[in-house]
């Protein structure tokens, strides 16, 4: 398939700014650039829209032009190596923290690390929540072993800015974004209650240690040790268990096998 | 398990309110596979009570069947999975490409029409039909340019794929319409030209139009009601195939659902073989 591959490569480069391929040809062949625009704007208008369905918030601060323009140089430098486009994205918040001429918006990448896991958060797997009952005898029975499942979608982001305030104040009816005296790190919950409410909540950072590490298979007395200070077991929970973030609850086997 | 032979819609997340209370009177609802391929949430909450209710195409729009790579195994993994899940009455892609050297461009690009990539086609579409278990439609496409090494007429390549794939074809009249126009064609001589006994859906969209010194270039743009000419072209192929699942596509500045039903109701009175359709 020698001549089809090079076909192809060339077409890319005609897209990627180069001159239309070769090949190309129309009935007034003056034309073939004009025509082949329609592809290059097909295929750079359709993954800036992608990107921005992602991002909606990071359009919104940096307004619809700025957004595009470094979305066309996302695009060059990671294009989509899959066609789910609900899965490319995932690099933008990094490249956002690396592009040179935002350098001053240092909440920038946060707020696109919040749009990411919200997006990841709404594809997430469905997992019922454990019944209150199950919980409460295994939690009975379990004692320091009680292990807990958290629903797929749980996601903690621990930021150095506030961009969980800067996000809300994107949304529609949202909050005066916070002023500067009110700068300061921000730990996110971000999971999906039910089958479509995706929430994002500003927690306490011990609060967020906790939550990460149930997710990482700790019992909950262990995770409670590396939540450290100022954290506060019961409103974890609650947090936890009122949107159903609970999915499954066990005992933690022992060493002795 | 073929599709009903009647007017059938393209889904669109923000009509699901609308689709669910009203259980309006369609053939069937059309999705693009990829944007059902994550793991859960509401994405597969509305096509599971779609499904429940409704005939169902797939659409896939990634799979780049015209590209010279091999086709990729993960996304026929999902597309098989999607299926599955589903079991739709149809399945269909495109006649282009749109992935090079493991990266995707998210559209349906040209190729050349040689023997060459007649053969690689084939090839693909026999792995489709294999891995998915099921017979697939293949598009026809809206081009802008052509190529001088396409040794082989678009409606022959087709035909070929058909015969040698036992694939069916999906008649895209928009991008037959929009291609023709483009390159000067008559679209009526591409119809003559088509193996309409083949056909196993009808596509009807909207397209724009900007203006080359040589004359127009349309532009398929889903974004607007199907022009006249085009529901001409669907009122004169209908009459002579009979009835044929029919989709109203409309993906770009979505309307209302009530005017996604106003373009489906029309294909459906063409359908019936009402007349006064065509004048509107
Ligand atoms: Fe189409």
């Amino acid at each position: 398939m020698r001549s089809h591959r090079d076909f192809a490569r060339g077409f890319r480069e005609s897209l990627a700014g180069g001159p239309a391929p070769q090949n190309a040809t129309a009935q007034d062949p003056a034309e073939i650039e004009r025509r082949f625009d329609v592809y290059r704007n097909n295929v750079a208008h359709g993954l800036t829209q992608a990107l921005a369905r992602h991002f909606p918030a990071i359009e919104r601060l940096l307004g619809a032009e700025c957004f595009r323009g470094i979305a066309r140089a996302y695009i060059a430098e990671h294009p989509p190596r899959t066609p789910v486009l609900t899965e490319w994205g995932g690099a933008f918040p990094a490249y956002l923290a690396d592009e040179p001429s935002l350098q001053s918006l240092s909440y920038l990448p946060d707020v696109a690390r919040i749009e990411w896991a919200r997006s990841r958060a709404y594809h997430a797997a469905d997992a019922e929540p454990v019944a209150p009952e199950l919980l409460q005898e295994t939690a009975t029975r379990a004692g320091t072993h009680l292990c807990l499942d958290l629903h797929p979608s749980v996601q903690i982001l621990q930021l150095l800015t506030p961009a969980g305030s800067i996000w809300a104040s994107q949304q529609p009816g949202g909050p005066a974004p916070p002023r500067a005296k009110e700068w300061r790190p921000e730990t996110l919950l971000i999971a999906r209650r039910g089958i479509s409410h995706v929430i994002t909540s500003v927690v306490r950072s011990s609060t967020g240690r906790f939550i990460s590490a149930l997710s990482a298979g700790e019992t909950v007395a262990r995770a409670q040790d590396r939540a450290g200070a100022d954290f506060d077991l019961n409103a974890a929970l609650l947090l936890l268990v009122e949107n159903a973030l609970i999915v499954g609850a066990g005992i933690e086997r022992g060493d002795e096998s | 398990m073929t599709l009903p032979r009647k007017a059938g819609l393209g889904f669109k997340p923000e009509h699901f309110p609308a689709i669910s209370e009203t259980k309006p009177d369609l053939g069937f609802f059309e999705i693009h596979a990829e944007n059902y391929m994550g793991a859960g949430g509401m994405p597969h909450a509305m096509l599971e009570r779609l499904r429940a209710d409704y005939a169902l195409s797939v659409h896939g729009v990634g799979l780049s069947i015209g590209g010279p790579d091999p086709l990729d195994r993960d996304h026929l993994a999902r597309l098989k999975l999607l299926c599955d899940r589903y079991d739709p009455e149809s399945f269909s892609e495109h006649l282009a490409w749109a992935s090079h050297g493991g990266v995707w461009m998210h559209d349906l690009l040209p190729l050349p029409y040689t023997v060459e990539t007649l053969s690689l086609i084939c090839d693909h579409v026999d792995e489709v039909q294999e891995h998915l278990g099921r017979r697939m439609l293949l598009e026809n496409p809206a081009t802008y340019v052509l190529f001088d090494d396409s040794d082989i007429p678009e409606t022959e390549f087709l035909t070929e794929i058909s015969q040698r794939t036992g694939c069916g074809l999906l008649l895209d009249l928009n991008n037959v319409f929009v291609s023709c126009v483009n390159h000067r064609q008559d679209p009526r001589a591409y119809l003559e030209a088509f193996p309409l006994n083949r056909v196993g859906e009808i596509h009807l969209a909207g397209h724009e139009e900007e203006e080359l010194p040589s004359g127009p270039l349309l532009i398929d743009s889903h974004g607007r009601e199907v022009a006249e000419p085009v529901w001409a072209l669907y009122a004169e192929t209908v009459s002579k195939t009979g009835q044929l699942p029919s989709l109203i596509e409309w993906d770009n500045d979505v309307p209302d659902f009530a005017t996604l039903m106003a373009e489906a109701e029309r294909a459906s009175m063409i359908l019936s073989g009402d007349h006064d359709a065509l004048a509107s």
